[in-house]
């Protein structure tokens, strides 16, 4: 056969794979991400038609919600494949199947992130000046451009990995081992390059103190940890109940034993910010006040968000580092979906509004999104969770659910 | 010989007594046949076509910046009525522009505020201002942290008060210029800070690096009533300005270049605002730098503006 003939042949096979076959359940999960995702095409075609105007980011508070979800989920997509370390290192059985779905979880979540980023600019039309060769990229010195290589770079190795894995399986041919493994050793120091590129983003402007500080790269890349396999551990139960995935319950409770570790580094650099902040008790205190608080007697509307963000953080840390609760399932994934939670909001709401409260000349606009920002929002993660979903769907029936196993290389 | 494609062709009306449903439908291809002709050949899509495969300004060839700024004038001239000249003057050798303010004169009247905008054909809906007049306790000095942006008195300035202006500093070591991805931003020989709105991709990075606020972005469709609009225009500066791209103070770089002050040193009625060549050693703002008490905004950043407060009563 052709590599033409089996590459459609893939292509046609995969789709059938993809939308053929599920249960109510699933398609009833593919209509709700379809419907968020035509709602945000109308919210979009809103804010397109009128400017970012119909958001309500300003000139004190330049960047929001858009930016504070793409942040959030540059670290999703990093962890996702940071998973593979813990794989190899304690041999867990399906530890293709863990790298697979890692990589899968960064493709989608880096699509989320380049969407989040493209619906954020003012000018999207004007996109390709970007671009090294027909655009002006100014490197090295822009962040953003470093960030825009990187994210690029790391969505293409794991596309590429992930593609040619799952074409293999299909055609049931062994992988080379050759091209696979180091472009997956490749992609590790990568997972940890997008995260702390996009963390010099914010980290090198001083202009702004509450993000020109040392350790926001680390503090990144702690609680990416945590987020990340948040909702592996989540899918890895699902996919292990309605499929023949499966993965051994020590794999799981070491993930979660991690997280806990993660959770507790990511607490304990916080903790660390928080002292010399209060301690130092300088002018750039305000920006701390203003997200556990609020300034000159008015309440922010983001304290009661940064308050659960710390509880459910400290909650889910403790969830995970007592071994019973840790092993209790129920337990687990409560712990699950407030890690999930309190990283979103670090991550999506209390990592760049305050950096812009007070503004440069301390002047306060509180910033709370608009109803385009959140309904576009809502339409990205559509897009982010339909690509996943699918994708995900296709292995498990290559993987698991053909009548003969795969060919394992 | 029939050519149906050579000129857009005036659609008839339809009749009152109305048409054939397959002759309404023939009708409607053709108007919309000839729309879409009319459209292709229209100096105002080429235009737009041309705008979006721009090159970079600082990449024009000096027959294409002719072109271009040819076009521009063509443009603006159409949409505002009026006669509209752009230039792209360049920046006159030996000249290192730098700008002082001073602080004990200053009456926050917000003259300069609006001779800018004026000047600099900044939207008047949504508004724009470049400058941004502080209003601070003259008992606490400057503290950012308690200062008023939006003061809004009967007279002033008002008991214990003082007002500080603030636009850009066009920083020897500018952060925003530095962070922008698709160096849309730029400092010139002449110190100037200037952006290219053509370029600018309105990500905003180069908003939250400038630690003066001094930069703005156009959040909605920039509006200037036509017989408002400055017709003396710099590509670099007070040229109309689009959605969605960046803008701020450019040292009103359409007069310095041809000798004159920057608009809100002549509007100041309490002649608070000097203006000069930071290479001449004779200038006012040579002077006031060498003998004056001098203030410099957030000096601790090393951003090195050239714009400098200071006391000179």
């Amino acid at each position: 056969m052709s590599f033409i003939r089996k590459t459609s042949n893939f292509v046609t096979g995969t789709a059938r794979m993809a939308f053929l076959g599920g249960n109510k359940v699933y398609y009833a999960w593919l209509f709700l991400l379809v419907a968020c995702i035509v709602q945000a095409l109308f919210a979009y075609a809103h804010q397109y038609e009128r400017g970012l105007i119909s958001t309500n980011m300003r000139d004190s508070v330049s960047w929001g919600f858009y930016i504070g979800n793409f942040t959030f989920l540059v670290g999703v997509a990093a962890a996702a494949v940071l998973l593979v370390i813990p794989a190899y290192v304690y041999d867990w059985k399906p530890i293709k199947e863990v790298a697979l779905f890692g990589e899968m979880l960064a493709v989608a979540s880096i699509v989320m992130c380049l969407l989040f980023v493209l619906v954020d600019m003012g000018r999207p039309d004007r996109f390709w000046h970007i671009l090294p060769g027909i655009g002006h990229m100014h490197m090295p010195s822009s962040i953003m451009a470093w960030d825009s290589i990187v994210l690029n770079v790391y969505l293409a190795i794991n596309l590429i990995v992930a593609s040619y894995l799952v074409y293999c399986a299909y055609h049931r041919i062994p992988y080379n081992k050759k091209i696979v493994v180091p472009l997956v050793i490749f992609s590790i120091p990568m997972a940890v390059s997008i995260h702390t590129v996009t963390a010099f983003l914010y980290n090198g402007m001083a202009s702004r103190p509450y993000w020109n500080s040392a350790i926001l790269a680390p503090r990144f890349i702690a609680s990416a940890f945590c987020s990340g396999p948040a909702l592996l551990l989540i899918l890895f139960q699902i996919l292990r109940k309605v499929s023949a995935f499966e993965i051994k319950d020590e794999a799981i409770h070491k993930v979660a034993e991690l997280m806990a570790y993660a959770m507790g580094f990511n607490l304990f650099l916080f903790g660390a910010e928080i002292f010399r902040e209060y301690y130092s008790n300088t002018h750039h205190l305000v920006h701390y006040e203003y997200l556990f608080s609020g300034l000159h007697g008015k309440a922010s509307p983001i304290a009661l968000y940064a308050w659960m963000s710390l509880a459910f953080a400290i909650i889910s840390f403790l969830l995970f580092l007592i071994p019973r609760t840790r092993r209790m399932p129920l337990t687990m994934n409560i712990g699950c979906v407030l890690i999930y939670l309190s990283v979103y909001i670090e991550k999506g709401i209390a990592l760049i509004i305050p950096g812009f409260t007070p503004d440069q000349l301390g002047q306060v606009y509180a910033y709370v999104p608009s109803m385009i920002e959140l309904r576009v929002a809502a339409g990205v993660f559509g897009v982010g969770f339909l690509l996943f979903t699918l994708m995900v769907k296709v292995s498990v029936v290559i993987l698991f659910e053909r009548d003969d196993q795969p060919v394992h290389a | 010989m029939s050519d149906h494609t050579a000129a857009p062709l005036p659609v008839p009306a339809p009749p009152a007594e109305g048409y054939s449903r397959r002759e309404a439908l023939v009708m409607g291809l053709f108007a919309l046949a000839a729309a879409a002709t009319t459209a292709g050949c229209s100096a105002a899509d080429k235009l737009a076509y041309e705008e979006f495969v721009q090159k970079h300004f600082r990449d024009l060839t000096p027959e294409e910046m002719k072109d271009r700024l040819a076009g521009l004038e063509k443009k603006y001239s159409e949409q505002y009525g009026k006669s509209v000249k752009v230039s792209a003057t360049p920046p006159i050798p030996g000249v290192l522009f730098g700008y002082a303010l001073d602080l004990s004169r200053c009456i926050g009247c917000r003259r300069c505020v609006y001779g800018c905008v004026e000047e600099n054909n900044q939207s008047r809906n949504p508004q724009t201002h470049w400058i941004t007049v502080l209003e601070m306790d003259k008992e606490e000095g400057v503290n950012l942290q308690n200062a008023d942006a939006f003061y809004d008195h009967e007279t002033v300035p008002a008991p214990g008060k003082f007002y500080m202006p603030v636009a850009c500093q066009h920083c020897e070591n500018p952060p925003c210029t530095k962070v922008c991805p698709v160096e849309a931003t730029w400092k010139e020989k002449d110190g100037i800070v200037v952006i290219d709105y053509d370029w600018c991709i309105g990500c905003r990075c180069c908003i939250a690096a400038c630690p003066y606020g001094a930069r703005h972005f156009n959040w909605g469709k920039p509006v200037i009533p036509k017989d408002e609009l400055n017709p003396v225009t710099e590509y670099l500066g007070n040229r109309p300005r689009q959605r969605g791209v960046v803008e701020k103070c450019s040292f009103c770089i359409q007069r310095v270049r041809k000798g004159l002050y920057p608009k809100c040193v002549e509007v100041c009625p309490v002649g608070a605002r000097k203006f000069g060549n930071l290479l001449d050693p004779e200038s006012e703002i040579r002077y006031i730098i060498e003998n004056k008490r001098v203030y410099i905004l957030k000096e601790e950043l090393n951003t090195q503006p050239k714009f400098f407060y200071y006391y000179g009563l």
